[in-house]
């Protein structure tokens, strides 16, 4: 057998092409999901770690630096396979939505936190004094700064998350890799792992690309 | 006529450094007070007090009778208490027509519409009809402090506090500046002016205040106060400024 047979085998693509595309579209709608939910839990957990009242504070910090360090791989497995014995059952899409987000929320705040803490002690002075109270502070003189700022992180960020997406196949998600693994067992060829990659290539590459954009244009931004 | 802003037995200090040594000062509605001194005096840290930007130990600061706390109050009587920054502080991602729209907008809850057309006054009114829908990076030092002081008028204070309003400019804007507040101090808006202009302070001022090492070591009418300063460090202070 040739090495085109084994590696781009045509007809074994075409036949596992509509199993990994409905993979992709699951990978997608993981990837979104936890990004979205991410985000939102993670710009919270980041005011929470600034400005909640000493307590919350500590709880925050703890949160996440825990979820910095553990391997969002055993955090997956503890959803997924230990939460049952407390009588916790969660689909494995949602446990694998649930792990990720969980764990970029952590790194999110830590995004957002930089972001704030990168405006100038002026900008919140000046909204001081003007009588704007701390959630309209927020709106409409800091957060709009520092989103700006963290818009490249966070684009990796996300692209950390659609990555971490492939991790979902251990808990039985019929994401990209888990359809990909199956029709390479049942074609017995590895054409469609190269799929795969392909697709996850597709998809990411020009995410990579938009983050390397915008550090270049936010470099420019900030020049003027 | 009751004072618009008390201050009574004011005490601040950074760590081991007491900056203010127990400061007593009435400012009357109406009243254009400048105070000077050199730097390191404390007069900066007095004026921030007013709205408590800075944290201060003792005495207590009342603006218009009611005492400047921190808790739920403190926003509102920030409302009513405008200031102007030595480096402007003008929010970056917004227009300078925003910038003045944005506290009426989102403090006292003015319709948009009414809002953007007294910005669109206010702008006018210190002369920048012209540069309504230019950011702050577009703008001149001297323009962005005047975009500053229009965005303090916005609010309709009682009283505008000016932190060394002319100190980062470039020597060419100060006047343009300056002007903008002479103009506003004939309108009988009241004033408290930290600043080194003392040609300015002697032309606009209603009361000159000298501070060294965190007191008031003389204050008075501009003509007497710069004309026979009766304390000898006060002497000293203006003899050195005004000789060079």
């Amino acid at each position: 057998m040739s090495l085109t047979e084994t590696f781009f085998n045509w007809s074994v693509f075409v036949g596992a092409l509509p199993a990994l595309l409905e993979g992709l579209w699951i990978t997608i709608l993981l990837g979104a999901v936890s990004i979205v939910a991410g985000m939102l839990s993670g710009l919270v957990m980041a005011l929470a770690r600034l400005y909640a009242p000493a307590p919350l504070r500590l709880l925050a910090r703890v949160y996440v630096d825990v979820m910095r360090s553990i391997p969002l791989l055993v955090l997956l497995v503890l959803v997924y396979y230990a939460l049952p014995f407390v009588g916790i059952r969660l689909s494995s899409f949602v446990s694998a939505a649930l792990a990720i987000t969980l764990v970029s929320c952590a790194y999110t705040a830590e995004i957002f936190r930089a972001g704030i803490e990168a405006i100038p002690r002026g900008q919140f002075e000046a909204a001081d004094a003007l009588g704007l109270g701390f959630f309209s502070s927020m709106r409409y003189v800091v957060l709009p700064q520092a989103l700006r700022i963290v818009v490249p992180p966070l684009t990796s960020n996300c692209i950390n998350v659609l990555k971490d997406t492939a991790l979902a196949s251990v808990v039985a998600m019929p994401d990209l890799l888990k359809q990909a693994t199956q029709a390479q067992a049942l074609a017995a060829n590895p054409t469609p792992l190269i799929g795969a990659a392909l697709l996850y290539l597709l998809l990411l590459l020009p995410l990579v690309r938009l983050v390397s954009f915008f550090e270049t244009g936010h470099r420019k931004a900030t020049l003027s | 006529m009751p004072a618009l802003i008390e201050i009574q037995g004011l005490h601040q200090s950074f760590g081991a450094v007491q900056v203010l040594h127990g400061i007593d000062l009435a400012v009357h509605p109406g009243e254009v007070v400048v105070v000077i001194g050199p730097s390191g005096s404390g007069k900066s840290t007095l004026l921030r007090c007013i709205n408590l930007l800075e944290p201060y130990q003792g005495g207590v600061v009342r603006v218009d009778g009611r005492k400047v706390e921190r808790g739920p109050g403190l926003a509102r009587v920030r409302a009513e208490v405008g200031m102007v920054f030595q480096s402007f502080n003008l929010f970056p991602h917004l227009s300078a027509l925003d910038n003045v729209a944005l506290g009426p907008l989102r403090v006292l809850r003015t319709p948009r519409k009414a809002a953007q057309a007294r910005a669109q006054a206010l702008l006018d009114k210190v002369g920048l009809r012209e540069h309504t829908h230019k950011f702050p990076a577009q703008l001149s030092g001297g323009q962005q402090q005047r975009v500053a002081i229009a965005r303090a008028l916005a609010m309709e204070p009682k009283v505008i506090l000016f932190d060394e309003p002319t100190s980062a400019l470039d020597p060419e804007m100060v006047g343009e500046v300056l002007d903008v507040m002479q103009s506003l101090a004939k309108t009988g808006v009241t004033m408290v002016i930290v600043t080194h202009e003392m040609g300015f302070a002697r032309r606009v001022a209603d009361r000159v205040i000298f501070m060294e090492a965190g007191r008031i070591v003389e204050q008075g009418a501009p003509e007497p106060f710069f004309g026979a300063p009766r304390e000898a460090r006060t002497q000293a202070f203006l003899q050195a400024i005004l000789s060079h």
